[in-house]
């Protein structure tokens, strides 16, 4: 499935120098993924309660502008915390990821969520007073709340099964 | 003491733990599902700390926000209990015995009484001062201490899977 190019790169990667810290020093591993799963959490729950906002099942009183412009935008910084913690975890670990379907699997749903989240933040804002009104724009709105909910959660479980399945 | 140890032996010894373990999928699944419960768990309750501590919603009521994402977060807790529960009898001794998971399990324990303490003491008379952007002091450290001890639990937990090999 993969070329030989990036198992070639995997072992250019390994043999750096910065990789070599990271694998040799114990905690840094373990310290990156608490740091990576704990911005997962932030990024997670924000576009969930976001979500499930649009579904009207938790905070109901507060308008969902109000909701999206509290949540949305904490989820692009944290996202560059987990693209730095996630990339010196490949350096330290290449062939885990790199050489992995789930990663690609992971990195795929990403886009997707990314994308999402770029839209729903941009239509909420352009016109933030028939979110609870227009019949249309409710149905367009759970069905994406949906697919966010659905693809985020399909990103934490790729996440956790990439230890799994990672090239011997 | 002893009745405890029994009970964790008999649920250890069980089909369901012997699956868990067993079966390639189970495991991982279980640990996915459980993953995803404590991000939520996190996620959700940062956002009551960070209203304690005056730094988001603060244009919100501290029991409206309780009130609005409390529910999700005990939600969550559940199937993080539930899931851990399924982990946990899968290697029970093995975790018992390993530093991290008794220090995860006593930090979620702080947590709890961290809440306990804040709810029936300090937010007495919530309603007094519930809608101030600075709260008093006493709230202000239930957020920071419930930030620091959930914080402490994720770092924990992640550090259980460098420390017992279960697989």
């Amino acid at each position: 499935m993969f070329d030989l190019g990036l198992s070639e790169f995997s072992k250019w990667l390994a043999a750096t120098e910065v990789s070599h810290v990271i694998q040799t020093t114990t905690w840094i591993i373990p310290t990156l993924q608490t740091i990576h799963i704990l911005s997962v959490a932030a990024v997670f729950s924000a576009a969930i309660l976001v979500d499930l906002r649009i579904w009207r099942l938790i905070e109901r009183d507060e308008p969902l502008p109000e909701m999206a412009r509290r949540f949305l935008p904490t989820i692009w910084p944290v996202l560059v915390i987990l693209l730095v913690t996630g990339s010196l975890l490949i350096i330290g670990e290449p062939r885990r990821s790199l050489l992995n379907s789930t990663f690609y699997l992971k990195m795929a749903l990403l886009v997707v969520a990314i994308l999402l989240t770029i839209g729903l933040q941009r239509s909420i804002s352009s016109s933030p007073n028939s979110w609870d009104r227009d019949r249309w724009r409710r149905i367009v709105g759970r069905f994406a709340a949906t697919v966010s909910i659905l693809v985020w959660c399909g990103i934490l479980f790729a996440g956790r099964w990439i230890a799994y399945t990672q090239a011997g | 003491m002893h009745l405890l140890y029994a009970l964790i032996s008999y649920f250890e010894d069980s089909a369901l733990a012997d699956n868990i373990r067993e079966n390639d999928l189970l495991f991982p699944l279980v640990e996915s599902v459980h993953v995803l419960s404590i991000c939520l768990v996190v996620g959700s309750i940062l956002v009551v700390d960070l209203r304690l501590l005056g730094l988001a919603s603060i244009n919100r009521p501290v029991s409206r926000v309780t009130n609005g994402i409390l529910p999700l977060t005990w939600s969550a807790f559940a199937v993080a209990v539930a899931s851990g529960s399924l982990l946990f009898i899968s290697n029970a001794t093995k975790y018992l015995e390993n530093g991290y998971f008794v220090a995860k399990i006593l930090l979620i324990c702080a947590a709890g009484l961290n809440m306990v303490v804040f709810h029936f003491i300090s937010a007495r008379d919530l309603p007094k001062w519930e809608k101030e952007k600075t709260l008093p002091f006493s709230a202000r450290l239930a957020g920071g201490l419930s930030i620091l001890l959930w914080v402490s639990v994720v770092t924990c937990g992640r550090w259980i899977g460098f420390t017992m090999q279960v697989h």
